[in-house]
Order: C-alpha cells, then structure tokens, then sequence
C-alpha cells in the first residue's frame, strides 16, 4: 500500500471521539472536499427487547419517531427535511435501532435538531400509527412474496432455531396488529436515552463545530429506565442437513441458500473466514461459487456466499437464484464446493488474491462521507481501536491459509446444514 | 464541483473526455458504445444486453479469469450496463493501476472471443436474469406498459429482451452485433479521477490510437407518432398488492421541454437523484402525490421517474395500493392532482424549493469520482457534458406559466398509459 492511501485511511489523528457526560459517544471527520454531511448512529432499542406476540415493535417504533414531535408535526418535519434537500431514517435491527442522515453542511444544525427532537420527543399520534401500520402490512405482504427474501427468512429460522436471531425485526402480519399505539409511547420511553447512543458524524465541518452543536441537542437528555440488552442464550448448532421449502405460486425464479452459523466480529476467526468467505463466494464474479454456479453451469444470474458477523453468532451462506428446474443441480454443485472448501481449504495464490483485494479496496470503500461514518461505527461497535484502519492491511496480510481452513472446518460442516429453498 | 474538462476526437473518431478530481486517490473510467435496446429488432430483442454479458468472457489476451483476477486483485470496482440508448463498461480502480482498466477495455472493444460454449452457458444465465425480474410484479406491469406506449419506436421491447429471442439467438447474430457497434468511432472514452490530463491523454493515446475505425453503425430511426388515445392495461400475477403505473409520453433529455417535467415531477412525486453511484436522494412525503394518495390512504407509497433518453421516452409515476382501496379511487385521486397543476399557476416558493433540493443532490453526487466519471459519459449520449453542467441552471430559469403550460402538453389522458397490476392472491406455504 503506497504512503498516499495509508495516510487518508481514518486514524486516531483525524477521529475525534468524545463521551459526553450524559454517555453519548460522538465520533467526527472532517473532508473539506465535500460540501455535504452524512450522519449515522445507533443505540440499544433493538428487536430483543420485542416479546414474540409483539415481534416487530422496536422497528415500529424506529419507524414512528418522525411521524410527530412535541415540536412539530409529520409533514412539518418532513417539510424543514426535504426543503434543505436533506434526509433522515430510522430502522431497527436485532440490538440497535440505527439513524442515518444527510444534508449540506449549512443544514447541519437543522439536521441535528431533527434528530434530537425524533429521538426525545415524539407523540406517535394515533392517525399516523395506523398509517405506518398499513404501509407494514404491505410491506410484509411484498416480503411473502420475494423468493429471496423468504429464502434468507427460513433460512434464519432453521440455522437460529430457539435463538432471537431466528425472528424477523420486522416482524409477522399477526404481530404488528397486535401492537397498540401505547406500546410505541411505552417502549420509546423505557429503551431510548442517551446511554449506548453512539452518533458519527463527517463531511465539511469541524470537529469543535460538532462538539457544541451535538451537546446543544443531546447534552441534557437524560432517562434512567433504560434496561441493559437481554443476554443471548446459547446458539443450538445443527445435528443434521435440515431443508425447508416455501412454496411461493406463480413465480419465474426460485431461491436457496444453503448454510450454517458463523463466527461472531469480535472473534479470532473473522478475519480468516472473511477471507475464506471471499474465495469460496466473493472474489471477482463471485469466487468459486459464481464459476462453478454461473460461469460453467450457467444456472443462475446471481450465486455467492456471504459472512454476515455481528456482536452475537453470525451467518455463514451461498444462495443463488435459479429456473425451478434446477434447484437440486444448483444445490448438489453449491454443496460439493462448500465440502472442497472444508476438506482442502484455498491455496496461496487464491488467499493472496483475496488479501490484495481487501486492501486495495479501502480506498475506495472509505471514498465517501458515508463509507467513513460506516467504518466510525465498525470501529465503535466492535471496538476495534481508532487505528484500525491503519493496521488493516497487517491484519489481512497476517492470515495463512491453515487459519482458513481451521475457521472453515470450524463453521461450515457439509453434513449439518440449513437449506431453504422459496419459490414455485 | 470544478467545471473544467476536457474533450478531443483522436484520428479513429474516439470521444475523449477527462476531468481531473484530486479528493481521493481513485480514477474511474468508462468506455461507452451507442448502441443499446433500440437498436434491435423482433428476433433480436436483448441482444445488446447478452453482447454485453459476452465482453466479461475474455480475449485472447485477457482471458476471462485472468481479467476479473487482475481488476479485483487491484481492489478495483468494475461492471457494465445496458440501456435503451447505449452500452458502458467502467473500472473504478486506485489511481496508480487505472492503466489497467484502460487496456482491458482497448483489448475488448475488438479482440472478444465469443465462444460457442461460453455463448450456451450465458443464454442460461441470462434467461435466468430475466426470470429473476419476472418475480418482481413491478416489472411485469412495467414491461406491459412500455409495450403498449410504443408499437413503433424500439423503446417497444424491455432491455433484457423477449424469451423466443433469448432462446434463438445464434453466436454470429452476437458476433455480428459486437463487430457492428464495438468501434472506436461509435464510443466515448469518459475518465475521472486524479491524475493530470495531459498525461493520461498520452496514454490513452497510446492504449486506444491504433484501434482501427470501423464502418458507421446503423441506428434505427422509427420515430413513435403522436399518441392517439388514452391505453388502459391490466396485468395478473402472484401476490397481495395492487400497483398502478401511470406513464405519460414525456420529452426527450436534450428537449429544453424535459427540464419542466423534471421541475413537475419534483414537486409531484418528489425531486429525483441524477446519482447513479453514492449520493442518494431526500424522501417525497411533502411531495403533491403523497399527500395526495399515502396522506389520504388511498395508497401505501408513490414514486415518479423521468428517464434521459435520447428519443421520447415516458414519465411514470408508480402507485403501490393501500389493500383497504380500488385503483380507480387512487387514479381518481392522481387526477385530481394533475389538474390543479393545468388549472393553477404552481406558487414561486414551491418552484424554489424543488430548485433547491435539485442542488443539494447534485452536491452529495459530486462527490463521488464514479458517479463524476459516469456523467462525463452518459450525458453524451444524448446531448454533451454541458447538459450535465448547465443542469441546475436550467432547472432554475423555469417559470409558473411554462410549468403549467408543459402539465397540459403532455399530463393529458390521451397520452397515457395506465397500468394495474392485479393480484391472484394465492397462498404461501411452507
């Protein structure tokens, strides 16, 4: 890696990280070059908190927070927002509900007062509930509907089994009619406050700038009911090849993903599955997946595995979309590379493809605002050091191929697998 | 976002267009040929899309896998995309390896092989792109739609293609298609990035200068004559969720006429982001159609797009039903609207507003060196750069009266497809 790229990676000499008394953690990086902002952030208003007859509430209430303020109501916040040509959204995931935004920089302090006002004062009026609720509904009747969607879902469910992970953060038809408004209010007052919000902030703009405008917004929240994040229970790994099928009518394409649980970010094993993950299904066209799959069968427009890693078990899968026809050629092809990827792990020259890949891509990744408010949080949320960036390369160029190949015998077992397969 | 640029025809007729952009250490290039779906005839349908698929298959020089190695190898970015009006391939690499992509695209744009073997494996896979988007309700309707807009002009057929095409075509119908169109005097070479012109010219010189011109490339002019009457369609098809597609025959990208309905979709359906890579857009729900339909619960979301084609194409404006409602209730609603804007005089301050969002989006897409470097091509595709340069200021000079007097021209029934998708509303099992 030239000097050049080394020295516009984020570092600790260009991070400005603070805690604010209150315990909001505000990470900043200037880029004059760009006359706009980005913001992003997350706290801990996850879809754990959600019961399962209530599935589906966390993302209800991310959803809710612009519908109304004690300030303003829905279309005058959305009237101050896109006037400036600027946007904010809230979703919920497993442990956070996150925020991202964006706007040009003389916009900043309006942005952040919007924010502010979501995450401390919204009312959840009545009729705009019901509306969001509607907007859901369909929305999870389109998800019913979308073969991969429905193949990623099922496949959570057999890999997660009697694990929260095995659930939908936006839950099921039947869940989000249970949810009253009141569960909203109740649920917004409990979980969201200052503790565990963390909030990333670049583009053309000073840290020093930052730092006041933030502790103007967030300085003084304070709410004392916040609960800690439920603790996982144990991930029950699979004994046996389990294959659930949905069938879904009328449908041109079916998918599958076949797979297993994963390692979690903070593991040893990330980074050598990662890069493992890159050969069997990543690297150019998709790595070995996307030749055998696409490039020599022809069977599929899209096949490629992916390493989903987070703070609990992660996901480790191929998927591919195929003709009907074809699903049991694709699986039997898909399922004879993940047994060669285990029983002889890669060679040098491929493991030395995908490092060269990871880290000539940097520069590309970290090219935008939001690409850098991205890598503030990874660093943040698995707390990897502000000089992760910078250490990067060592850390990917460290990896030998027996480390690949324990975290793949580790993980990825050819006879104890999940495959769902949606379609007609 | 600097202006400057710079453009030069060499002797086998390639457009040259270079912007130096120094945030970051990157350079995008893209190579661009003038031909795309409205090229093709019946029989053909798609064959620019799968030609296109057939130049990631190698050289003799590069061969496929050595080709998709050395991009990634290099923690480039690179991929191609077929349109109506043309085809691109682009390779956004570190700055100090963009020779690379320069000379893949010089190797490709003459050498590709097409083998009869590779040729029977991509059939599959793109008839398998095709059925993937045949999942989509919203394509179903959309290709429906544009099938009934046009019975001459080739904006008739979806660019992916038809299934009796993609079933028949043969390796020369391909072969011929590449050699007709993949020249140096029917492309342009469009790179943005940091490195210095005069330098980068030199070498592109070099890379590209010994490629032969071919003979001009055909282009089939059937232009599309004025509609007629109004079309309604209906289409049938899996699911719970009714759509609505209202497309209107709108102007072409270097028609001035094309910067009103841009200004009226803004204000209707919300202001639509120029940028291809990065950026991204602001929402619409202070937008005319939302309040409109989503406020009134008549639908769940709305959104409007105005494609930049060469030719004519259409302004759609796409309905997803509340489950509660009829589309004929949405329509009515979507009228109402369409009305006020032919009877009523649009406000100063809404026009500004629209004006001002325009400029934040094209901020956050200047960011980006490959959206820079997409733009620097695509807008020549139908017009030049300065389009793309002069695109907010003539955004701004629109006025209450021409808005009003453009929502008459073309908002009207006679020139409309309307589109409803209609659930069968089968049951998922697992």
């Amino acid at each position: 890696m030239k000097a050049i790229f080394q020295h516009s990676l984020p570092g600790p000499d260009d991070i400005t990280r603070d805690i604010l008394p209150n315990g909001i953690t505000v990470l900043a990086r200037t880029n004059f070059n760009s006359p706009s902002v980005v913001i992003g952030g997350y706290l801990p208003c996850g879809s754990l908190f959600d019961t399962d007859d209530k599935l589906g509430l966390a993302d209800f209430t991310a959803s809710g927070l612009l519908r109304g303020s004690e300030k303003r109501d829905f279309q005058k916040i959305f009237d101050e927002l896109e006037s400036a040509g600027a946007s904010l959204s809230f979703s919920a995931g497993g442990h956070t509900a996150g925020f991202s935004g964006r706007c040009l920089a003389e916009d900043l302090p309006l942005l952040l007062e919007l924010l502010a006002d979501a995450l401390r004062r919204p009312v959840f009026p009545k009729e705009q509930v019901e509306r969001l609720r509607a907007q859901s509904l369909t929305g999870l009747s389109i998800r019913g509907q979308d073969t991969a969607g429905m193949a990623s879902l099922t496949f959570d469910q057999i890999v997660f089994e009697g694990h929260p992970y095995a659930r939908p953060d936006d839950g099921w038809p039947e869940t989000i009619k249970a949810i009253k408004r009141n569960d909203l209010a109740d649920f917004h007052q409990t979980h969201y406050g200052p503790r565990g919000l963390v909030l990333a902030i670049v583009g053309s703009v000073d840290p020093k700038t930052i730092a006041i405008q933030v502790t103007k917004e967030l300085g003084d929240w304070t709410n004392s009911s916040q609960p800690e994040i439920p603790a996982l229970p144990a991930l029950k790994p699979l004994k046996r090849i389990v294959t659930r099928k949905v069938k879904i009518p009328g449908k041109s394409q079916s998918d599958l993903v076949i797979g297993t649980s994963g390692p979690r970010r903070k593991d040893p094993e990330f980074m050598p599955a990662s890069l493992g993950n890159s050969v069997l299904g990543q690297f150019g066209m998709a790595g070995r997946i996307g030749e055998v799959v696409r490039e020599k069968s022809g069977l599929a427009y899209y096949a490629s595995s992916s390493l989903s890693a987070g703070i609990g078990p992660g996901s480790w899968d191929v998927s591919a979309g195929v003709n009907p026809a074809n699903v049991q050629k694709a699986r039997d092809l898909i399922c004879k590379e993940i047994e060669r990827f285990v029983e002889k792990g890669v060679t040098i020259q491929e493991l030395s493809d995908s490092q060269s890949n990871f880290v000539g891509r940097l520069p590309l990744s970290l090219e935008s605002n939001a690409g850098v408010v991205g890598a503030l949080l990874n660093i943040e949320r698995f707390d990897l050091g502000l000089d992760y960036y910078r250490r990067y390369p060592n850390l990917v160029q460290s990896v030998t191929p027996e480390e690949v190949l324990s975290a793949a015998k580790k993980y990825l077992h050819p006879d104890r697998l999940a495959v769902a397969i949606a379609g007609s | 976002m600097t202006k400057i640029y710079s453009k030069t025809i060499l002797e086998n007729g390639l457009n040259v267009l270079l912007k130096e952009i120094h945030t970051a250490p990157l350079v995008s290039s893209w190579i661009w040929y003038r031909v795309g779906s409205r090229d093709e005839i019946t029989g053909h349908t798609g064959i620019s899309h799968w030609c296109e698929h057939m130049q990631f298959k190698g050289t003799p020089n590069f061969p496929s896998n050595l080709l998709e190695r050395a991009v990634a190898r290099d923690g480039g970015m690179w991929n191609a995309f077929t349109y109506f009006d043309w085809t691109t391939f682009f390779e956004t690499m570190p700055a100090d390896k963009i020779d690379l992509g320069l000379r893949i695209e010089a190797d490709r744009m003459i050498n590709s092989v097409f083998d009869e073997k590779e040729i029977a494996s991509e059939r599959t896979v793109v008839i398998s792109e095709r059925e993937g988007s045949e999942n989509d309700p919203s394509f179903l309707l959309g290709e429906a739609v544009q099938n009934a807009a046009f019975r001459t002009h080739p904006y008739h057929h979806e660019i992916i293609g038809d299934l009796p095409d993609l079933k028949s075509m043969s390796r020369d119908d391909l072969y011929n298609h590449y050699r007709t169109f993949y020249a140096p005097n029917n492309a342009i070479l469009s790179v943005a990035g940091d490195f210095k012109t005069t330098e980068m010219l030199a070498n592109i010189r070099d890379i590209y200068g010994k490629i032969p011109m071919g003979a001009a490339p055909p282009r089939i002019t059937r232009p599309e004559p004025a509609a007629i009457g109004e079309h309604r369609l209906t289409v049938e098809g899996p699911g719970e969720t009714t759509y609505l597609d209202i497309s209107f025959h709108a102007p072409a990208a270097n028609d001035l006429e094309f910067f009103p309905v841009t200004v009226l979709n803004s204000l209707l359906a919300g202001p639509s982001s120029l940028n291809m890579f990065g950026g991204g857009g602001t929402s619409n729900k202070t937008s005319r159609l939302y309040r409109a339909l989503v406020e009134k619960e008549l639908a769940v979301s709305v959104g409007g797009g105005l494609a930049a084609t060469a030719d004519p194409f259409l302004y759609s404006v796409v309905i997803t039903l509340n489950p509660k409602r009829k589309p004929e209730e949405a329509l009515a609603a979507f009228d109402v609207e369409i009305k006020r804007l032919q009877d009523e005089l649009i406000p100063l301050n809404e026009i500004t507003r629209a004006i001002k969002q325009a400029r934040a989006l094209f901020a956050y897409g200047s960011e980006n060196i490959t959206n820079q470097a997409f733009w620097l091509g695509h807008a020549e595709m139908f017009a030049g750069y300065d389009w793309f340069l002069t695109y907010l200021d003539k955004l701004a000079k629109v006025t209450p009266a021409e808005l009003q007097k453009i929502a008459r021209k073309y908002f009207r029934p006679q020139n409309r497809v309307v589109g409803t998708y209609i659930p069968r509303g089968e049951e998922v099992r697992v």
